[in-house]
């Protein structure tokens, strides 16, 4: 039960990123440990217990969102969340011609000197809460898995079955959201 | 500019996460080390970056209700039981 009791909160994270509403959420952690206590006989020691029961928690997870369809299935998706252009940045915020060329035009905000709005820092992190929310699903995943709770690299690939590089782009494109829509928090009025 | 320095500004916001996460190589490294100390506007950007990333560690976590934790208790017993 310590392990409920432990790993549960992290887990009810990753079920709400999949379901609808937090009961759901509930549910699924709630049938993702009976599994686990009925499959345990199963589980070989080739990865960790930890990884073993996200990776269960993710596919029961993702089969109750695309019943509740918060979710498309998960094949039709992923793919152009890693293809495709994109930029950390927006090109305009750097010089585009000229000897100068690419060095900043707009540089960073240096948020942590306006004093009155560094110290609102839980407004700030309802901002990252609501950015985290409309990211695209498996983007949304991996920042959470790894920086909202902390898992390491090798856990969010094996619970998401991804590879390195795109665990790697895809956390990449999502921080860079995440922090531009800070940055925007902090410089608009 | 030293001969070091061949990443712009604009390269180098790409290059962040991959830094952070360990996979630049070595020489890549360097250059986007040696390009942040003297760059003050991409060190800001860095510091950014890793201030995303701890705000984004301390969103609140949520338990699950007394009612669920009981009969996940419950079912544990009876596993344990089952030897």
């Amino acid at each position: 039960m310590d392990l409920v009791q432990r790993w549960s909160p992290t887990m009810l994270r990753v079920a709400r990123m999949y379901v609808p509403s937090q009961a759901v959420a509930e549910d699924v952690v709630q049938e993702t440990w009976l599994g686990v206590l009925n499959g345990l006989d199963r589980f070989e020691e080739r990865s960790s217990l930890r990884t073993w029961v996200f990776s269960i928690l993710v596919n029961r997870a993702r089969t109750r969102g695309q019943r509740e369809s918060r979710t498309v299935p998960f094949a039709a998706l992923g793919r152009e969340e890693v293809d495709g252009e994109f930029a950390a940045v927006e090109p305009e915020r750097f010089v585009r011609e000229g000897d100068a060329v690419g060095d900043w035009a707009a540089p960073p905000v240096r948020w942590w000197e306006e004093p009155e709005r560094a110290l609102d820092s839980a407004e700030a992190v309802r901002r990252i809460e609501s950015e985290i929310e409309r990211l695209p699903e498996t983007q949304r995943a991996v920042i959470t898995m790894r920086d909202v709770l902390g898992m390491s690299s090798e856990e969010v690939r094996s619970a998401l079955d991804l590879s390195e590089t795109n665990q790697r782009v895809l956390l990449h494109r999502a921080r860079s959201k995440v922090r531009k829509a800070l940055e925007d928090y902090y410089t608009d009025e | 500019m030293s001969e070091l320095d061949d990443i712009s500004c604009r390269e180098l916001v790409e290059l962040v996460s991959d830094y952070f996460e360990g996979a630049l190589t070595a020489s890549d490294r360097a250059r986007l080390e040696s390009h942040v100390a003297r760059c003050a506007n991409c060190a800001a950007y860095v510091r950014q970056m890793r201030e995303t990333i701890t705000l984004m560690g301390r969103l609140p976590t949520q338990t699950l209700s007394v009612e669920t934790e009981a009969q996940l208790r419950v079912a544990f017993r009876e596993w344990k039981a089952r030897g």
